[in-house]
């Protein structure tokens, strides 16, 4: 078997999609545009609804790129695919050409810049966070303020920059909620004494465990859940965080003094995929994610014949559904090769 | 030869028409308020009697706004106008002239060759036929640019062009039809009596080769009498009301009437005054940034001409102002478009011809059910005593860095001032008026009055253009207000603050509640030059774009706007800036989200820039004294 498939991308979809078509005998070559395989993962701590160290995920994914039939040529940035004679050639950003018989799109995600949300502060106030800063928090192992204050009283505002038309997000990131409600716990175990708060519009636990666990950290950890949106966020000369949101289940506004607030970033295509997509000529939805052939049964495949899709370039999906996507495309990539590329 | 039954339509229409615009004026005349009937007459009598002859000449016969903004759609306009002016003054002049008696009846000099077919053989009756002939080729070549842009608008310069209703088409053909048929009727009588000059001489004698000349003349002079008194019976109906109009409103105009904030005779002149010539809709961002072509100004004028029901119009707008400023009648576009949003729903007219040429007062459906707006859960205002109020705005609070560089600045410059709305405060209304709800407007202008009055104070600063118009124009305070960008300006040039240069390479949009609504253009500009390099964009002041965030926009959606953001953003980045500057937290938050440059509000540069006084890095001022109430 002498097909060559090029996958697009090092995270965690990426890398399992590469590790399954080498093992089946095809040639792979996996790109990644950083330096590091391993994508978003490797910024989180503890992943939700397990609390599994995310080093594990990890190592799982670098053991499954471990092969012989994988080309891995990480600092690589694929700007664009052309099709040639039936196969693909892709351009790299340094003008690196390489040539497969299948791409395999595991463009990914990107994090929500908070700062496009200027009434929460982000950028401005020190003590407003993102998600993602929090939990190189938990990495480092010490929840500080920006003064070195241990933190007593902390938010967490929830769907920032997601079903949120003003900055052209109208769906759901989906795993927001449930990694606020993981994060919640988390500031709770760390910090004994702090009181912890949600902001939600709705909370949205759809995945296996996820209602379990905002039980638990309402039961147990203590957590309150405030249902409104936060309106706006202004400092005190202490650098307290001035938050005012209407608690619309009590119907009356609300108006909190803060020691930090944590912002649930949602997911946005990312900047590398809208490139491809542009370059290449790939259909993309509502959402600016890659728009699939179908919803049902052809959730890998796009508008080009012998372009496949794996994981959260299409939607915003959580690592399980990352992977299980990747396995769906490996599986589909498999069938077009040995079916005369159909 | 004195008479002849052809030219019975002609002067039936024309006694029509005269005695209607007679009528029609004295009624609005007597619908004025008492001020503004004074003004009119003293306008009238008075100097601006000359302004108002001169501006006639200038812009209703030359159009000379229109050749401004478009050459050829100024050409067609004014050799309509202006030429069929000139036909009308030299007819007279030549039937005064060359008839066989002086001070004739208009018809006499309106079809002078039919009654003078042999006149044109000597020297100086030669000559005045050429120049006749002149003014009527220069007509026709106005009424071929108008006969292609009804079919091809892009000729003409122009991206849309005005709908037409049925009764306009007939009144647009039976004008189409007068100056053909003129020149028909003139070459037949002329090609049969061996006159005429190098049109109606050529034409007629080469028609009348072929043809006999002085049996096919005669149902020509009747084409062109009908057409004529089609026309003006017609007239009031159609858009072509605007001819007589335009002449009584730029007499009120420069008599010193303004639309004001009611519905009244002066309105209704402005409507009726629209030409439709279009170049509100080629203005227009909704149009060429979000493809609607239904709802500019031209057809709001349209609307309430005909009595419509026009809500779906009036609040499908930005108000950025931009049709005013293009606007070659002087129409006061947006300030009518307001009025509109207040009254609501027009009730039908009653049907009838006689309602047709006399509507009569427009009459709005009162809504019965509203209920008195009530905003008791609001605390008493209270305000301590200062010399400066510095009011931010809902909109500025949302955009926490333009009001943290406000506090910067206004600590550093030393001035004893007071920040009313730091915890909060009541919107200005402006919001509320735009969305047509004045009575709700009134009581938060009322709440926020009182607040301003007890301070005492002297000067009130706003960060927010949109919160700065409507202080301006409906709060009655005996205060000064200013908009930050002005404030910024004083303290500089008084010396209380100072500032480093940024070496960045800076673009200035111009907020349009600021500029158009307000008419601060230069302020902002000229403190940007304090602390960058101000570059020039194509959109400058006056022709400044919206934003595509305003509130004044009721019914377009999410994605409209950004489009019209993205649009505003990418024409004026073209240059690529280092920043592009505004002074509106509103503009900064659309912009920002439309464009990958760095957008600031001129505030935030000026903090940036500002070279404090004592040991940096020490907080001091307002931040450090005031604790923030706790709830919860």
């Amino acid at each position: 078997m002498e097909d060559r498939v090029l996958v697009v991308g090092g995270g965690a979809a990426g890398m399992e999609v590469a590790g399954r078509l080498a093992r089946s005998g095809y040639k792979v070559t996996l790109t990644e545009k950083e330096s590091l395989t391993g994508g978003h993962i490797r910024n989180w701590f503890h992943l939700f609804p397990d609390r599994r160290d995310s080093l594990e995920v990890l190592s799982y994914l670098e053991n499954q790129v471990d092969h012989g039939n994988i080309t891995l040529l990480t600092s690589t940035d694929v700007e664009g695919i052309e099709t040639r004679h039936g196969s693909f050639l892709a351009r790299t950003a340094d003008d690196r050409e390489i040539e497969a018989d299948a791409v395999v799109l595991a463009t990914g995600f990107d994090l929500f810049r908070s700062e496009r949300k200027e009434e929460y502060g982000y950028g401005i106030y020190d003590n407003v966070i993102s998600s993602a800063d929090l939990e190189i928090m938990f990495r480092k192992g010490e929840i500080r303020r920006h003064d070195g204050e241990i933190p007593q009283k902390i938010g967490f505002v929830h769907c920032v920059g997601s079903r949120d038309e003003k900055v052209g997000n109208v769906y759901c990131s989906k795993l927001c909620c449930v990694a606020a409600v993981k994060q919640a716990m988390e500031v709770r175990e760390y910090l004994k004494d702090a009181k912890v708060f949600c902001f939600y519009m709705d909370i949205r636990m759809g995945g296996a465990l996820y209602e379990e666990l905002y039980r638990e950290s309402q039961e147990k950890y203590g957590v309150n859940y405030i249902r409104g949106k936060v309106s706006e966020i202004a400092e005190n000369i202490n650098g307290r965080l001035i938050v005012k949101v209407e608690d619309t289940l009590a119907g009356r506004p609300l108006k909190m003094e803060l020691d930090m607030l944590v912002l649930m970033a949602g997911m946005e295509m990312s900047e590398g995929g809208r490139k491809i997509a542009e370059y290449a000529g790939l259909k993309t939805g509502e959402n600016r994610f890659f728009a699939p052939a179908d919803h049902h049964f052809g959730s890998n495949r796009g508008n080009l014949r012998g372009v496949f899709y794996a994981g959260t370039c299409t939607a915003p999906m959580n690592i399980t559904e990352s992977i299980s996507h990747a396995r769906a495309a490996a599986a589909d990539v498999i069938e077009y090769l040995s079916n005369g590329r159909r | 030869m004195q008479f002849d039954p052809f030219i019975i339509p002609f002067n039936i229409g024309l006694y029509f028409i005269v005695i209607y615009a007679v009528v029609r004026s004295v009624m609005w005349f007597r619908d004025l308020s008492r001020q503004d009937k004074l003004r009119l007459q003293r306008g009238f009598f008075g100097r601006s009697f000359g302004r108002s002859i001169r501006e006639i000449f200038m812009e209703s016969l030359i159009h000379r706004k229109i050749l401004k903004a478009d050459l050829r759609l100024g050409y067609m306009h004014m050799s309509l106008a202006f030429g069929w002016f000139l036909l009308i003054l030299f007819g007279t002049l030549e039937a005064d002239i060359f008839g066989s008696s002086h001070l004739n009846p208009p018809y006499k000099s309106i079809f002078f060759k039919f009654f003078n077919p042999d006149h044109g053989r000597t020297g100086l009756e030669a000559a005045w036929s050429f120049w006749m002939d002149l003014i009527l080729a220069f007509i026709l070549s106005g009424l071929i640019l108008a006969v292609i842009k009804r079919l091809t608008p892009k000729v003409v310069g122009m991206k849309k062009t005005t709908k037409l209703r049925p009764l306009d088409r007939v009144a647009l053909t039976s004008l189409w039809l007068i100056f053909p048929s003129r020149l028909l009727a003139e070459s037949f009588t002329s090609g049969a009596y061996g006159t005429g000059s190098f049109l109606t001489g050529s034409l007629g004698s080469w028609l009348a080769s072929f043809l006999p000349a002085n049996e096919m003349a005669y149902p020509f002079w009747w084409l062109y009498s009908l057409s004529l008194g089609t026309f003006f019976v017609l007239l009031p109906l159609t858009r072509y009301m605007h001819i007589p109009t335009e002449l009584f409103l730029i007499f009120a105009r420069n008599s010193g009437i303004r639309t004001g904030d009611k519905a009244g005779a002066f309105t209704e002149m402005q409507a009726y005054s629209c030409s439709s010539c279009g170049l509100c809709i080629d203005a227009c961002q909704l149009n060429f940034s979000a493809g609607i072509t239904n709802i500019q100004s031209a057809y709001l004028m349209k609307g309430i001409r005909n009595r419509e029901s026009v809500t779906d119009i009036t609040f499908n707008c930005l108000m950025c102002g931009r049709c005013d400023q293009k606007c070659p009648v002087g129409i006061e576009l947006t300030p009518v478009r307001m009025i509109q949003r207040r009254s609501g729903e027009p009730v039908p007219p009653e049907k009838g011809i006689i309602r047709k040429y006399f509507p009569g007062k427009p009459e709005y459906r009162t809504d019965t059910t509203t209920a008195r707006p009530s905003y008791n859960f609001l605390p008493s205002p209270a305000a301590g005593q200062a010399e400066v109020l510095y009011f931010a705005g809902c909109m500025t609070h949302l955009a926490p860095s333009i009001r943290n560089s406000m506090v910067k600045i206004l600590d550093a410059s030393g001035v004893r001032y007071k920040f009313i709305d730091e915890d909060g405060g009541v919107c200005c209304g402006r919001p509320l008026m735009l969305a047509g709800q004045d009575k709700e407007a009134r009581e938060l202008i009322n709440y926020n009055s009182q607040l301003i009055r007890r301070s005492g104070a002297k000067k009130l600063v706003t960060s927010c253009p949109i919160c700065y118009k409507i202080f301006r124009e409906s709060y009655y305070l005996d205060i000064e207000v200013v908009h930050h960008s002005q404030y910024i300006k004083y303290l500089i040039e008084e010396g209380l603050i100072r500032l480093s240069f940024l070496r960045k390479r800076v673009v200035y949009h111009t907020p349009c509640d600021l500029g158009r609504g307000s008419g601060v253009y230069e302020e902002p500009k000229k403190v940007l030059k304090h602390v960058a390099q101000l570059l020039k964009t194509e959109f400058e002041d006056e022709n400044s774009l919206c934003c595509g965030g305003s509130l004044g926009n009721m019914k377009i959606s999410q994605r409209q706007k950004q489009s019209i953001a993205s649009d505003a953003a990418a024409a004026l980045t073209k240059d690529d800036p280092d920043i592009l500057a505004t002074s509106c937290p509103l503009c900064k938050k659309t912009l920002a989200a439309a464009t990958t440059t760095k957008v600031s509000d001129i505030a935030e540069l000026v903090a940036e820039a500002i070279v404090l006084p004592g040991i940096p890095g020490i907080k001091s001022g307002r931040l450090a004294q005031k604790k923030e109430p706790v709830s919860l």
